[in-house]
């Protein structure tokens, strides 16, 4: 085990800034790349219903 | 033969291919998920301290795969690319599409972390050095890639051309590479080479090679789930679409 405590671990060996941006900028962007894909697929299933209804209309 | 060759084709369709690709996904992510805790557990739990970074060198856990990721992902979506361009079918295009952002993400977690990694080792954030250079021409690659294609208004005329840039911008792939050996820069050699023995310990090598496992996974999780929207976007006036059960009102 490299760490004495919780402390020691959120410090990094003095390298918090460094090691944790990185960690934490890349599992937000993923994250926020998760969520935009949700959006995206809800946004274009309600392009579908909207076109499917026009398309009822006019058979 | 025949009879493989037109089951391959039968999936080249999108209407074929959006239900097995919402059967993919979840085997994907959950293997992304598994090979992530994993890949994590040993970035920061097995893999010991560096003698000579001390803990910043655990960036590498990232910094590495994200840049692996950023260089695969380009090819794989110029291939896809290619592929449409040569042979006109429409899932090839929509797949290259799909690739677009998730790449253009990992090229900028490439340059991001890189940016934290250098500034405890070389004592700066950014320089303008090969490395660092072609990667940043690789990220301008994947927007110049998706602006292209946003800017054209008729889809089928979009990645026509768009399909031509991300071709031509391969040449930049070997570029980033090899830049290490070709110019004197700052960046450090390969870290892995099939040729000789790696310069690492091995759970670092370990850490490494999981979390890129991880990162490809979630890549074709993501690009699939992409391509399914993709799909529906561009086909929302064919009738496939409307009989799916989630377009049922």
């Amino acid at each position: 085990m490299n760490w004495a405590s919780a402390s020691d671990f959120f410090a990094m060996g003095g390298y918090a800034f460094y090691v944790w941006g990185s960690f934490v900028v890349t599992a937000a962007c993923i994250a926020g790349e998760i969520l935009f894909l949700r959006a995206r697929r809800g946004e274009a299933l309600r392009t579908v219903r909207a076109e499917k209804v026009r398309h009822e209309a006019a058979a | 033969m025949t009879n493989s060759v037109t089951h391959w084709f039968r999936y080249a369709s999108p209407q074929s291919f959006y239900p097995l690709a919402g059967r993919m996904i979840p085997l994907f992510a959950a293997l992304a998920a598994i090979l992530a805790s994993a890949g994590l557990w040993i970035a920061f739990f097995v893999a010991p301290t560096d003698a000579q970074q001390g803990e910043s060198y655990r960036i590498i856990f990232v910094h590495v795969p994200a840049s692996w990721m950023s260089m695969f992902l380009y090819v794989v979506m110029a291939g896809w690319a290619g592929l449409g361009l040569a042979f006109n079918t429409r899932l090839s295009a929509m797949m290259a599409h799909a690739i677009a952002p998730t790449g253009a993400m990992f090229a900028f977690l490439s340059l991001w972390t890189g940016a934290l990694w250098g500034r405890p080792t070389w004592g700066t954030y950014w320089v303008w050095d090969a490395r660092l250079t072609s990667e940043l021409v690789l990220f301008f690659l994947y927007l110049g890639y998706m602006a292209l294609h946003a800017a054209i208004d008729e889809p089928r005329r979009g990645d026509r051309a768009s399909a031509v840039l991300a071709l031509v911008g391969v040449i930049n792939v070997p570029i980033i590479y090899f830049s290490v050996q070709w110019w004197n820069t700052l960046h450090q050699g390969a870290s892995v080479s099939i040729t000789r023995a790696p310069s690492m310990a091995t759970t670092m090598l370990m850490g490494m090679l999981v979390m890129a496992l991880a990162f490809w996974m979630y890549s074709i999780a993501a690009a699939l789930a992409r391509v399914r929207a993709i799909m529906l976007e561009r086909e929302a006036h064919m009738q496939w679409t409307h009989q799916l059960t989630e377009t049922a009102r």
